[in-house]
């Protein structure tokens, strides 16, 4: 019984649940004995809060058997990334220097999760302060891919994304700065959405671009990505970037799944040198899968997209280097080389040397420099120029598609270790995924197949303009429901090791 | 040729409150050298007359009314505290004069 | 690093060879309900840290929120200094590491000013000289947050320099703080150190005339740094500038242009060239001291503030509240002037003596304009200067001296036992009717008491009666006066006289 709550999709727990077919209390032990079972291997989690879970779940079939009305995520688990503020669990951002950190409030995206009856398992593993692809860059040790351990999960929602694609939850939030709740769904084989800018609430999500962080969700399914989305997603006035407007409708999107008569734009400068053949092959299918559905498939150019990357790799440090600036050992959190003697100065120094890893001292000196009078326009002014024609490309290419698709990362999971000291080769990661960042437009990344070259799984990204979030949805279930049937089974049934059943088998007899 | 010395970098360091040991500070100075190579890419581009994009989804005038909400109680303020005393936060020596 | 005692030059002297060229900056704590970026209370006085958020804490996550009571008011303060309104404005971040900035960067304005280019004109009274009309433009008014307080503990002076560890409070942190920088002020010559007090005197009478601040400087509500510089007599270079900062009150505002004048002097003339640093003024000394000596000048990385939006003010929304402004203390001024038909150098002597606003509320209280000024500039202002207090501070309202004024001019009282009413007031004995009743103060016109003192002053006086007696009326004052002895002063005088020429008619 155990096994089958947790290889079901978020709409059937809700479902089941609502109907009382199954305990909220269930479906949380369940998936609590499932973290159990493969998370020393898989290590999405860094806190799992069986208490919280629990109470969570009592209340919801205290509500249910009361009669009252059930939010539309009612007792259906949810994990979440360490970057979020929640009032009784730890909030580390996967750094030393907020180790044990206990915030004395609750972000608004948990807060409205938990008001809709989302059980919270957990904070999972993130690269220290969102900073990278792969969770290497976690001051406590990285997450693995449930599809090869010995390779990242992406990042830097890493542990979120290996959570679901590992079955320990049926969804996850993140977060989306440069792609990173996109580029480790593509890895892990799940769907990751990023919403447009401003569609979901940043407020208790600890900052590290501030204009490019975008709060979003991770599932199994188009529909439960979208389920999720929804829930966590509208105006909030405790962030003055929320954008006060409806939430597009992407449920009724993901249930529309079509595609006939969409214009869908495939992107020239995300493509060709520098890409894995295998994902390229990948994609050129899912191009042709959405041509055979009915979509007008068209080429655009976005020439400034050859710029996203290095105006990204400037605009975000820049703002983390500010941003990152609170964390100085006096207020909360490590503090270090505090004898009695030293002035507040060199603490702060020491406390940051200790307790900020190399990717977060990197980054924060590369925007330090970027600010810095006399060199503030050649750097960040120009990038922030670069920003606007990419904006402008984005425009330009949405007059001639309804979406735009690209691969959502260049290659498959790399093996851990393999970029670790090599900081212009994990970047490349983000290349396909950064320009919707700069633009602040949606962008999702739905799974569309393995790579040949290495039965690893790739992505497929959908952008669709700002506030459009809808139109990726629809596209991306389409291609979803066509895939699903030409396989006979979801792509994730094809992952080895934890997943499988003969797994669960080998894992229940070494216990 | 060098984009950034390591003078340089052990200056943005003192300016960003971050203690390198020696080696550390060879390691980042080779690493950010390549990366700001990489990224001046930007300058290439022709942006003549293009103004800068500070926030990708416009929006202005976004205000909150002038009223009171409740606070943290100082307990919850300092409960993450590393030092306090006499209900403040208690701090190293300043040495700069503000 | 300690500074030697400078020598300095003499005031006079020195104003004699260089031009002294100033600038303030002045920062306004608004008189906001919540603070700039969240709800907290903007209160004084609470205990510490128990007006704090996530938001004004700074804590990971927190996001700020823009107070729009503070933008009205400070496009308000823009358009009562004249200035120009930004039609589309950003806030920027103020990036640098200091204990008692939660985030170690300030929200505050860089190149994006909410007003811009104004004046103010301001009146420099000075001692034996009339007085001088002086245009202060200003540069810029933005707005920012406030940072907390922090307290120095183990040094011997409780400042800084020898302290073993600080204590912060953040309730202060993150309340509405505007910053108003005038332009260079060149041209006021030996008035500098009274026009830069002038100007800030206005600029206080103004922003508390619109409402916006308490402006109370001992709490912190007003505080100024002092920009002074010198540039020799017929050079048309100015020198380099010092910053001086800790300037707590309009009158240490005054005493620091003097010293810096005095001290960049003695350092010309020394030969060397003035510093250019940020200074402190010393309260007890007068003077001012250097600041630490820093290796370079802060870089802040000014960039604008990605968490909130641009502000853009509605033009008519602007000129509705252009539109509201009150009646400013400079037109405030014209028009009791002219009401009261004063020249200008008896309202230089009501502002000189701080009795403006005093005068204004007694004549609102029933008081002719010339009583009014004759008490208050008179007796009241005898009666501070003897206690070494500002007229303002005396323990007499001007209701109560428009009573006192009444009383007289019903006959009640006189001048003399005005005086003791006055006396009494000022000692705590109450209101002027509780101390005439109480001391038995007022004028006796009761015939029946009267006639007794007349006949007593008579019969004393049996040679002068004989003399009123025979006609000659202007030796009645020698019975008047020793009638009204005989009353303790109280008795009116008039009828006293009437009386006596009854009697011996």
């Amino acid at each position: 019984m155990t096994a089958d709550l947790t290889s079901l999709t978020a709409a059937e727990l809700a479902a089941a649940v609502a109907a009382g077919e199954v305990s909220a209390t269930e479906v949380a032990r369940a998936h609590l004995d499932k973290i159990a079972a493969v998370d020393d291997r898989v290590r999405a989690f860094l806190h799992v809060s069986a208490d919280v879970a629990l109470a969570a779940a009592r209340a919801v079939d205290a509500r249910r058997a009361a009669g009252e009305p059930l939010g539309p995520l009612a007792g259906v688990p949810v994990a979440v990334k360490d970057v979020y503020t929640t009032a009784d669990m730890p909030t580390t951002c996967g750094s030393r220097i907020l180790d044990g950190w206990l915030p004395p409030y609750e972000s608004t995206v948990t807060r409205r999760l938990r008001g809709a009856g989302a059980i919270p398992l957990g904070k999972t593993n993130m690269d220290e302060f969102a900073m990278g692809s792969s969770t290497e860059n976690s001051a406590f040790g990285p997450s693995r891919n449930p599809w090869d351990l010995a390779r990242v999960p992406g990042g830097s929602s890493g542990g979120s994304s290996a959570a679901v694609a590992a079955f320990e939850a049926p969804l996850a939030i993140g977060t989306d700065t440069g792609g990173s709740i996109r580029q480790p769904a593509a890895v892990c084989g799940i769907v990751g959405a990023k919403p447009t800018y401003g569609g979901s609430s940043r407020y208790g999500v600890v900052a590290f671009a501030s204009s490019l962080d975008t709060p979003g969700p991770l599932a199994r399914t188009v529909l439960d990505a979208a389920l999720l989305h929804e829930a966590m997603s509208g105006h909030d006035p405790c962030d003055s970037t929320s954008i006060d407007a409806p939430v597009p409708p992407v449920v009724a999107a993901a249930r529309q799944a079509d595609v006939a008569g969409l214009r869908v734009g495939v992107v020239t400068e995300l493509g060709g040198e520098g890409y894995q053949p295998g994902v390229l092959s990948r994609f050129g299918e899912a191009v042709e899968l959405l041509e055979s559905l009915g979509a007008k498939v068209v080429e655009v150019s976005c020439p400034h997209f050859a710029y996203a990357l290095p105006a990204y790799y400037l605009i975000a440090p820049s703002e983390c280097s500010s941003n990152l600036a609170r964390f100085d050992g006096m207020r909360y959190g490590l503090r270090a080389g505090d004898d009695g003697t030293r002035s507040a100065e060199e603490v702060m120094s020491l406390t940051r040397g200790e307790g900020f890893g190399a990717e977060v001292k990197r980054r924060i000196m590369l925007g330090t420099y970027a600010l810095s009078s006399g060199y503030y326009d050649a750097y960040y002014g120009k990038a922030q120029q670069v920003r606007t024609l990419v904006i402008h490309d984005f425009e330009a290419a949405f007059e001639q598609a309804d979406v735009l698709v690209s691969p959502a990362t260049p290659t498959t999971a790399f093996r851990i270790g393999e970029r670790a000291d090599d900081p212009m080769a994990m970047y490349l990661a983000d290349l396909c995924t950064i320009p919707s960042n700069l633009a602040g437009n949606a962008a999702l990344s739905v799974p569309c197949g393995l790579a040949p070259d290495d039965g690893l799984p790739v992505g497929l990204q959908v952008m669709a303009p700002v506030l459009g979030d809808d139109r990726m949805y629809r596209v991306a279930a389409a291609v979803e429901a066509a895939l699903v049937t030409r396989w006979g089974h979801p792509l994730l049934a094809q992952a080895p090791g934890l997943t499988s059943a003969a797994a669960e088998a080998r894992s229940a007899s070494d216990d | 040729m060098s984009s950034i010395t390591r003078e340089e970098v052990a200056h943005l360091a003192h300016l960003a409150r971050l203690s390198l040991a020696d080696s550390e500070l060879d390691h980042l100075s080779a690493q950010l050298d390549v990366i700001i190579a990489a990224v001046a890419r930007v300058q290439e581009v022709a942006a003549e007359g293009i103004p800068p994009t500070s926030h990708a989804v416009p929006l202005t005038n976004v205000f909150r009314p002038d009223e009171t909400t409740p606070c943290l109680s100082a307990e919850a303020a300092l409960a993450g505290a590393p030092a306090v005393e006499d209900q403040r936060f208690r701090v190293p020596r300043i040495l700069a004069e503000d | 690093m300690t500074e030697t005692t400078p020598r300095l030059a003499g005031f006079t002297d020195a104003v004699a060879r260089y031009d002294p060229v100033i600038g303030l900056e002045t920062h306004v704590e608004l008189g906001t309900r919540s603070k700039m970026f969240c709800g907290c209370p903007a209160v004084f006085g609470a205990a510490p840290n128990t007006q704090v958020c996530p938001v004004c804490l700074g804590l990971p996550g927190s996001l700020p929120v823009t107070n729009a009571a503070a933008i009205e008011y400070t496009i308000r303060i823009g358009l009562a200094l004249n200035c120009s309104i930004a039609r589309w404005c950003r806030f920027a971040r103020k990036n640098y590491f200091y204990p008692d900035m939660p985030k170690n960067f300030q929200i505050s304005q860089y190149d994006e000013p909410l007003c811009t280019d104004g004046w103010l004109d301001v009146t420099v009274h000075a001692e034996d000289a009339p007085p001088r009309q002086v245009r202060v433009e200003i540069e810029r008014v933005h707005l920012e947050e406030d940072t907390g307080k922090s307290q120095h503990v183990g040094g011997s002076t409780g400042r800084i320099h020898g302290a073993e560890y600080s204590l912060v409070d953040y309730n202060r942190a993150g309340i509405p703080l505007v910053e108003i920088v005038t332009k260079p002020v060149a041209g006021t010559g030996e008035l500098a150190p009274e026009a830069a007090r002038a100007y800030v005197t206005e600029l206080r009478d103004l922003l508390r005339a619109l409402g916006v601040s308490g402006v109370r400087m001992e709490r912190g509500e007003l505080r100024c740094d002092v920009n002074v510089s010198l540039s020799p007599k017929g050079s048309d270079r100015w020198g380099l500038r010092t910053e001086t900062k800790n300037v707590n009150s309009l009158r240490s505002v005054e005493r620091a242009v003097r010293y810096e004048i005095e001290r960049q002097t003695a350092v010309l003339d020394a030969g060397q060239r003035v510093t250019q640093e940020t200074r402190h003024f010393q309260e007890a000394s007068g003077t001012t001291t250097a600041g630490r000596s820093k290796e370079e000048a802060q870089d802040y990385r000014y960039f604008p503030e990605p968490d909130l939006v641009p502000i853009a003010p509605a033009p008519e929304w602007v000129e509705r509240l252009r539109a509201s402004l009150p009646e400013l203390p400079s037109a405030r001024r014209a028009r009791l002037q002219a009401q009261w038909q004063l020249s200008d150098l008896d309202m230089a002597a009501l502002a000189n003596a701080g009795a403006l606003d005093l005068v204004a509320e007694t004549v609102a209280a029933g008081a002719t304009p010339a009583d009014a000024r004759k008490w208050w500039l008179g007796e009241l202002r005898q009666r501070a200067n003897t206690a070494g207090i500002e007229l303002a501070e005396l323990a007499v309202t001007p209701a109560q001296v428009a009573r006192v004024s009444a009383l007289v001019a019903s006959g009640a009282l006189n001048d003399k036992l005005a005086r003791q009413v006055l006396d009494g007031v000022l000692a705590g004995e109450g209101s002027p009717d509780e101390v005439v009743a109480a001391r038995g103060l007022a004028v006796v016109s009761d015939d029946a008491a009267l006639l007794a003192a007349v006949d007593q002053a008579i019969a004393d006086n049996p040679d002068v009666a004989g003399k009123i007696r025979s006609g000659k009326i202007a030796a009645v004052g020698v019975l008047v006066g020793a009638a009204i002895k005989a009353t303790r002063g109280q008795a009116d005088a008039a009828r006293v006289r009437e009386l006596i020429l009854e009697r011996l008619s």
